[in-house]
């Protein structure tokens, strides 16, 4: 047996784990998300304290492995997997939620920067648009009952599902002309395919569409504490004709200025718990680190699969969670 | 000629590697305190405003409602109580958070030498919302 199949079967009995874990976790915390807030004060979870947050770390240094080799960014898979299998009321989940997507994007963003992959003069014009949105989304999603959360969010998750599974991604756009918009703004660069060993030079059309785009982006992310990579990187890349390299770089740098604006709400509105904030961050960050070294040796297409199979699990939780059919 | 003009394009441009060096000593210093402060609410170094062993009793509950009933702080008010081990934690979570306000306002003392007036306006503008963002005007639920 090669070394990327073992690796690829670690990952899903890592994987099933993380579903064990969540679920035993689900039954064995005996106070409900959706009681009252006296009928909360008097229960008692039979689980010690410190042991959800080893578990949590646990959960999230697996989700961080996942993230990586799924491509997608760890505040997708985390609001809806531990939202749904942990005893956290949704509104911490989704504050510690944006801190995660910010903290790896804020790992990540220098080098990006600095090697010309992520754009600064196509990320801050999105930037802005998609980060006073996120500020109403964070208002819109914390005034919202759980319940109605649950249902949008899952919904969404299971939509995430849909784009991920069909979606197709393109190297290199074509893009024919830039459009005014793009040309005014001067968005356009130069980057090293280092793959090919050639200098591509690239520009953006439809920019407009494209931000406008961004307003619903933004909105999302601060409603459910997601990171919108999975948003971002098919508007920049499939819509707006951004190279896929300058797309998914340029996306992971913009969480780090969306999820600030929204982070700053759910902070302002007593919805960021460190006990919950601080081993996610960690365990997600230790998990991407490991990640990426197992990401060399592993078939991304099948763990790709397996983080769909694992977003859509949560996402039916999410669903019927909050439609009061699976609490 | 063509090739000089390439090559500096190919580099990232003087506010993108200055952004970027902001952005890796801030995240630096603000993980650090993170996990830092973490430690000493654990360990019980401080007091808390909420122990640790007690956090289970209200994680459950929507925000508002653990504010209202611990009467906790909300907006800036955390900062009277950064005596407190949990609420420790929240001088690196805002560093996190206030980074890139520190990265914009840096930047535009260069867009303004470049006189690239659509991202100077653009860059301000940001500074603003964020601004607004984390000033605790705008926020959900509290007292």
């Amino acid at each position: 047996m090669t070394m990327g199949k073992q690796l690829t079967k670690f990952l899903l009995v890592a994987a099933v784990f993380l579903i064990l874990f969540a679920v035993v976790g689900d039954v064995l915390a005996s106070a409900e998300p959706s009681a009252a807030p006296q009928e909360v004060f008097e229960k008692e979870s039979s689980i010690p304290w410190w042991a959800w947050s080893l578990i949590l770390l646990a959960s999230t240094f697996i989700l961080g492995i996942l993230a990586v080799l799924g491509g997608v960014g760890g505040g997708v898979l985390f609001v809806p997997l531990i939202g749904g299998f942990f005893p956290f009321h949704i509104d911490f989940v989704r504050g510690a939620g944006l801190i995660v997507a910010l903290a790896g994007a804020l790992a990540a963003g220098p080098g990006l920067l600095k090697r010309n992959l992520a754009s600064l003069r196509l990320a801050l014009p999105v930037a802005l648009i998609a980060s006073a949105a996120a500020i109403g989304g964070a208002m819109i999603g914390l005034a919202l009952p759980a319940y109605l959360v649950n249902i949008l969010l899952g919904s969404t998750i299971l939509g995430i599902v849909v784009i991920m599974a069909t979606a197709k991604k393109s190297d290199f756009p074509v893009v024919p002309k830039a459009d005014n918009l793009s040309q005014a703004l001067g968005i356009m660069g130069i980057y090293t395919e280092q793959s090919m060993g050639k200098d591509i030079d690239w520009k953006i059309h439809r920019t407009l569409p494209g931000l406008i785009l961004f307003i619903v982006i933004g909105v999302m992310a601060g409603m459910f504490g997601l990171g919108a990579g999975w948003a971002n990187v098919p508007v920049l890349n499939l819509l707006m004709g951004a190279p896929l390299k300058i797309s998914v770089a340029t996306s992971k740098f913009l969480l780090s200025i969306t999820d600030t604006s929204a982070a700053w709400i759910y902070l302002n509105s007593g919805a960021v718990l460190p006990m919950i904030v601080v081993p996610s961050v960690v365990g997600i960050m230790l998990g991407s680190i490991v990640g990426v070294k197992i990401l060399a040796r592993t078939k991304p297409k099948a763990i790709k699969w397996l983080v769909i199979g694992l977003l859509a699990f949560a996402g039916l939780r999410a669903l019927l969670k909050g439609l009061g059919i699976w609490t | 000629m063509a090739k000089e003009k390439t090559e500096k394009t190919i580099q990232a441009s003087e506010e993108q590697k200055l952004y970027a060096k902001i952005l890796n000593i801030g995240m630096i210093i603000g993980l650090v305190m993170v996990i830092m402060s973490f430690i000493v609410y654990m360990l019980g170094i401080l007091p808390s405003f909420v122990p640790p062993q007690d956090i289970p009793k209200y994680w459950s509950m929507a925000s508002k409602d653990f504010i209202h009933m611990l009467d906790a702080p909300t907006g800036w008010a955390w900062l009277s109580f950064v005596n407190k081990g949990d609420y420790l934690n929240f001088v690196g979570i805002a560093l996190l958070a206030g980074l890139t306000i520190l990265c914009y306002a840096a930047i535009v003392p260069i867009l303004m030498r470049k006189k690239d007036t659509p991202y100077i306006i653009i860059a301000i503008m940001e500074v603003a919302v964020l601004v607004l963002a984390a000033s605790g005007i705008l926020k959900s639920g509290g007292h």
